[in-house]
């Protein structure tokens, strides 16, 4: 596949069935493809907040893409086509829309089992590697997978490692996970093939927070901060009881 | 204050499910929802419910169910049976497409699916508390139903009351039908990352149902669809229930209620709304054919098929069930023959039964 850059691809608008019509940037991860997708995804937001858009239902933001939800009894898809592609044209563009979050990491040996194998085989000590991820700011292209689970660009190349030949049944809840060019972070438990390189002790989703379920959002930013597996325990606890207040993860001017 | 009724046999994978919960789906949670929305409304219209209220979806063996301190109705969509074990003694077989009242202490035993997907409802829904706007049970993320998992032995489920006259029921003369012939599906968005010929395969040759099949997707087996020089991995897009990815291995996978919202394998097609409930009811082995529409005859299809919903829930009938006495006909001494319906041997044990004191 040829990587085309953002400034020379034209949007493109293709029908995913009857009731969704994908509109695409370009056919590569980057930020500034990730920018079209998020100022189209902007653009949207002030249109359904001005009563326009009739029957679409929802629309979600990837990588190069953004994905338009629509009911065909409501809006027909052929017109809607043709008013998504005026403005994609446009090529609205948004970076950093979203908040910054500092969001504690404990990178003990139980919570990180994949840790001294990736240091090993990248030639660097496991400090290296946690400095290398708490040092990086961290961009949430989308969220995908399972609810709340953030794909996370911005993984320094020295980090670079193919997925785990063989999948682990079952990776724990709130595990740090990098594979590629990319770090996420499981707010479930799951099977899955990333490489675990620590554990948050926050929630990612918690459903009874219904205006902001899933903790981060399409355009935020994260920073991992270390802490020691007390502190760990502690917020484990905080959240478990319900009194850890998330907006304490917010980079001090961050926008909530 | 809701009535209540009182799980006894969770039967198997039993779940609890609505219209969905679209509105979250940039965060990550599936639509989910009844995988046969047609029969979901009509379980509901049977029940005079807003078409919209959640129902129990039975994929095979159907759960027991208690009235445990309230008169509540039931209601079978899809070729589901039950059996009322009346708390008298007395026995009512309810057939498929028909409501049964259950009286305080009366259990339904809800019968199983061979294969595909059927649909109990109940006076004024399900009213388990709503996760995200829904009560569809999703239970990777345990979101919706009763705590997020199937149907479980003691579970109590909130619904409504009877309303109007208990002894008189609805039921359809005839079953809601899907339009039989190929599955229509609206090609792409990646059709560009397979050959022609694997195109043309995909839409001549026949596909079997493997028994690897789930609310998340089905897999589906015949002439593997080879990817061209594009591959078989695509940056990660969105995906919706209908969508056919086709992985490195070349056999399709359709994509099913719970499926994830994005996906990284090539969509050769995806299969159109009108459609798609029709494979809530493939079985393992069920042989499927493909062909392509565009938009209008995609919309064409979902605008008839609910019409045809709504001729077939305007053609539902009123009858008082076998056991009831019909008062005139008692007085007239012609017991028999003024009952309004039903299975000549419950009516006459019903009748011995009443009729004596």
């Amino acid at each position: 596949m040829t990587p085309l850059s953002a400034s020379t691809f034209e949007p493109r608008i293709v029908p995913l069935g009857d009731c969704a019509l994908t509109v695409e940037f370009g056919r590569s991860i980057d930020p500034q493809t990730h920018a079209l997708v998020l100022g189209f995804a902007s653009a949207l937001d002030a249109m359904a907040n001005n009563g326009l858009l009739d029957g679409v239902v929802e629309w979600v933001p990837a990588f190069c893409s953004v994905t338009v939800h629509f009911d065909p009894q409501l809006a027909d898809g052929e017109r809607l086509a043709n008013e998504l592609s005026i403005l994609a044209r446009k090529g609205a563009r948004a970076s950093a829309v979203g908040c910054r979050w500092h969001i504690p990491v404990c990178f003990d040996e139980e919570f990180a089992p994949d840790l001294a194998e990736l240091a090993a085989a990248k030639n660097l000590r496991p400090d290296d590697v946690i400095e290398l991820m708490t040092s990086t700011v961290f961009t949430v292209y989308m969220l995908g997978f399972l609810p709340g689970f953030p794909y996370l660009g911005g993984l320094p190349a020295a980090l670079d490692m193919p997925r785990l030949a063989t999948p682990r049944t079952l990776v724990p809840a709130r595990s740090i996970a990098v594979t590629g060019s990319m770090c996420a972070a499981y707010p479930w438990a799951s099977p899955g093939g990333w490489r675990l390189l620590g554990r948050t002790p926050v929630r990612l989703f918690d459903p009874g927070n219904t205006r902001r379920p899933a903790l981060l959002a399409p355009g935020d930013e994260v920073i991992w901060r270390p802490i020691e597996r007390s502190h760990y325990e502690t917020i484990e606890a905080e959240c478990a009881e319900g009194s850890f207040n998330v907006s304490t993860l917010l980079a001090s001017g961050g926008r909530a | 204050m809701s009535a209540l009724i009182e799980v006894i046999d969770s039967g198997l994978s039993v779940t609890i499910q609505d219209r969905g919960r679209p509105g979250y789906r940039s965060i990550g949670v599936p639509l989910s929802g009844a995988l046969d929305p047609l029969l979901l409304a009509a379980a509901n219209a049977l029940l005079g419910n807003d078409a919209q209220a959640a129902a129990l979806e039975v994929v095979m063996s159907g759960p027991s169910l208690k009235a445990v301190a309230d008169s509540v109705r039931i209601s079978l969509a899809g070729e589901l049976s039950a059996k009322v074990l009346r708390s008298n003694g007395n026995i009512l077989l309810v057939h498929p497409w028909s409501t049964a009242t259950l009286f305080p202490g009366d259990i339904a035993q809800i019968g199983g699916m061979r294969g595909g997907v059927g649909y109990v409802g109940i006076s004024g829904g399900f009213l388990v508390s709503t996760a995200l706007g829904s009560r569809s049970t999703y239970q990777r993320a345990a979101l919706g139903g009763v705590g997020g998992r199937a149907l479980a032995l003691g579970d109590r489920l909130p619904c409504g009351h009877v309303q109007g006259d208990p002894w008189l029921e609805r039921r359809s003369l005839h079953a809601f039908e899907h339009d039989a012939g190929p599955i229509r599906v609206i090609l792409g968005p990646q059709q560009a990352h397979f050959s022609d010929e694997a195109v043309q395969s995909f839409l001549a040759q026949p596909y079997t149902v493997t028994r690897d099949m789930d609310r998340m997707g089905m897999r589906l087996d015949g002439v593997r669809l080879k990817h061209n020089e594009r591959g078989a991995e695509i940056i990660s897009d969105g995906v919706v229930p209908g969508s056919i990815q086709v992985p490195a291995n070349g056999n399709p996978i359709v994509l099913m209620a719970d499926c994830q919202t994005s996906g990284g394998y090539p969509k050769i097609a995806t299969v159109i709304s009108a459609d798609l409930p029709r494979l809530g009811h493939a079985k393992p082995g069920t042989t499927l054919h493909f062909k392509s529409v565009a938009l209008p005859e995609a919309a064409q299809a979902r605008r008839e098929q609910w019409e045809r919903l709504a001729l077939w829930v305007g053609n539902l009938v009123s009858f008082r069930p076998p056991g009831v006495i019909n008062e005139e006909a008692l007085y007239s001494g012609n017991l028999v023959s003024g009952a309004v319906r039903g299975d000549e041997f419950f009516m006459a044990q019903q009748c011995n039964a009443d009729c004596h004191i």
